[in-house]
């Protein structure tokens, strides 16, 4: 069975598409294949966008017509590691849950008959795997919420959200990089910046690499924040043997 | 050196081709909705294609030079005026420190362009371009649209820096159609055009819609009859390309363009091919729209075709005219040629000299 269909999007698009269900293999599939197509570039690729199930390859056709581009595609994609990953990179994200930074944190302990304590552990102590950045620069969709936390979204979206807030929403969880309006539930904030479009990397994460939410108070968040500003802090990062 | 805004006209902002290279992490590209029109004007006024050019829609601005200039004004027809008389389109027009340019009504079209020679306006790049992203607000002018009062600065060079003026215009551009008539767009079907019913395709195909006032840098939506789909029209999310033409539950499409977001979860039926975009873009509210099917072998075979018009463009603006050499310019290229044959007969010998002949 071939690892990816290919399907036409456009004159200058096309898709890899890798299963018709989200699953970690298929999302560790995707990365393989983006990072190989990065290793080993074919001229005309312009970018990737890796989503949930499929890759979709942004191409210059005065460059490299569609025929070409898939036959190159098929040539260096016969070799993709069956499925598995020999390495995963985790950055860590410092959270301040609770109190003003997450007004929702009371209201989701309730709904799920645990104290606001028992959510933190459970929240900050997965690694959760970035299957997609869309919606706003930098947002992640994160896989593997633990099912004790999944809360249906607010029923009336909030105006505004402020930059950096962790929340859920339904079987997600997330960060907001911007302030945006929105319907999760506020857990948390964090005072580092997974967008900065003055910083040499302007996302600080990509697909396929994971995120892990550590617990501070307010006085470390406050010290953090001020790092942040002075452009001292570095999230600490982690490659781990898997 | 620069130009002040007066009035800043309706969603006026610094484009350029966009920003690329950061899709994959949730950005939309940006850049100007009708890339024909904005190479354009840059090429008539000497400028590289990607050069920032100021798009303006429907109503233009209201600006001031502060400096002598060339600039070139294309896209939408919004009768621009210059020093109070009628200024002409598509064509490198000399501009005088003090001069107020303006636009009145519009005839046709949406977007308009105005580029300004010396390579476009002196403003820092961010994340690799000067497009303005106003959902991130970074790019362009600080990241926002232009407001009154604005003082937009670029580097001009001396004043025969055009010096082939007369040869810096194009034919009117007969690719955009007349007011009202009919836009036909190449359409490459798919991704997901298999989640359409048959019937739906032939709606989609062989039916009229119509552009609406819901459309805007991020996307075209479309009016007419109802596509129908197989099963409803959620997918899990994948990446949108320019152009992709996306069907929600209500049938109706919505062509997602510069603005778009990189990703989203309705059905592809197809997308439109990307030498249509500025026809599409080009198109008011109201205007009638059909779709023809097209394969990407075609569609990139009339992408090839267009650049090479493009290009053939470039070269036709810079000919010189004979007659329109400056004297100037004239002296400067034959000086060297020849100084350079006064040096080679010098050492060639080829005369008698008779003031050394006697020694």
């Amino acid at each position: 069975m071939p690892l990816f269909e290919i399907k036409i999007a456009g004159d200058s698009a096309l898709n890899l598409v890798f299963s018709d269900t989200t699953s970690p293999e298929t999302s560790t599939a995707i990365r393989q294949a983006a990072d190989q197509l990065s290793r080993d570039p074919i001229p005309g690729i312009i970018e990737m966008i890796p989503t949930f199930c499929s890759l979709m390859i942004c191409y210059d056709p005065m460059k490299i017509g569609f025929d070409e581009l898939v036959s190159n595609v098929r040539t260096r994609l016969t070799t993709l590691g069956g499925g598995h990953v020999s390495q995963r990179k985790i950055i860590h994200i410092p959270v301040c849950y609770g109190g003003k930074f997450g007004p929702d944190l009371d209201d989701v302990a309730r709904y799920h008959h645990l104290s606001p304590d028992e959510v933190i552990k459970i929240h900050s102590s997965k690694d959760y795997l970035i299957d997609m950045l869309g919606f706003l620069p930098g947002f992640a969709y994160l896989g593997g919420l633990d099912k004790r936390l999944e809360t249906p979204r607010l029923e009336t979206p909030r105006t505004r959200i402020e930059a950096g807030s962790v929340g859920i929403g339904g079987s997600q969880t997330g960060v907001y990089p911007l302030p945006s309006p929105g319907g999760w539930r506020l857990i948390g904030r964090t005072p580092i910046r997974p967008y900065d479009p003055n910083r040499d990397k302007p996302i600080l994460y990509s697909a396929g690499e994971f995120l892990h939410f550590d617990p501070v108070d307010e006085n470390e968040y406050k010290s953090i924040a001020a790092r942040v500003e002075d452009g001292t802090y570095e999230c600490t990062t982690e490659v781990k043997e898997a | 050196m620069g130009l002040v805004v007066r009035k800043p006209g309706l969603l006026t902002t610094i484009q350029d081709k966009g920003r690329f290279g950061y899709m994959g992490s949730g950005f939309s590209p940006s850049g100007v909705m009708d890339w024909r029109a904005s190479r354009i004007a840059n090429i008539l006024v000497d400028n590289p294609e990607n050069a920032s050019v100021l798009e303006f829609a429907i109503a233009g601005p209201t600006l001031r030079f502060s400096t002598d200039t060339f600039i070139a004004i294309t896209g939408a027809n919004l009768s621009p005026i210059l020093n109070g008389k009628p200024a002409p389109m598509y064509r490198a027009i000399q501009i005088h420190r003090g001069a107020l340019l303006r636009f009145g009504a519009p005839v046709q079209g949406v977007y308009g362009y105005l580029a300004v020679a010396g390579g476009g306006f002196a403003i820092p790049e961010v994340m690799g371009s000067c497009s303005t992203n106003l959902r991130c607000h970074i790019g362009g002018w600080h990241g926002r649209a232009i407001e009154g009062g604005d003082y937009l600065p670029f580097t001009t060079k001396s004043m025969d820096y055009l010096p082939f003026i007369e040869s810096h215009h194009t034919p009117y551009d007969s690719f955009y159609g007349k007011p009202h008539e009919t836009v036909e767009l190449r359409v490459i079907p798919g991704p997901q055009d298999d989640m359409f019913t048959d019937k739906g395709l032939d709606t989609f195909f062989n039916e009229t819609f119509t552009t609406t006032s819901k459309c805007d840098r991020m996307g075209y939506r479309l009016d007419g009859p109802e596509i129908e789909t197989k099963n409803g029209s959620d997918i899990i999310s994948d990446g949108i390309a320019l152009g992709a033409i996306q069907v929600p539950s209500e049938g109706r499409p919505i062509i997602m363009l510069a603005d778009r977001q990189t990703t989203g979860g309705y059905a592809k039926i197809g997308t439109v091919a990307t030498v249509d975009i500025p026809r599409l873009v080009q198109s008011p509210a109201g205007t009638p729209i059909r779709f023809r099917r097209i394969g990407v072998d075609e569609a990139q075979g009339v992408y090839r075709d267009t650049e090479r018009y493009i290009r053939m463009l470039r070269h036709r603006v810079h000919r010189p005219i004979a007659s329109q050499m400056s004297p100037r310019r004239t002296a400067r290229r034959l000086t060297p040629i020849l100084q350079k044959q006064a040096e080679i007969s010098r050492t060639k010998k080829r005369w008698i000299d008779f003031s050394t002949k006697g020694k």
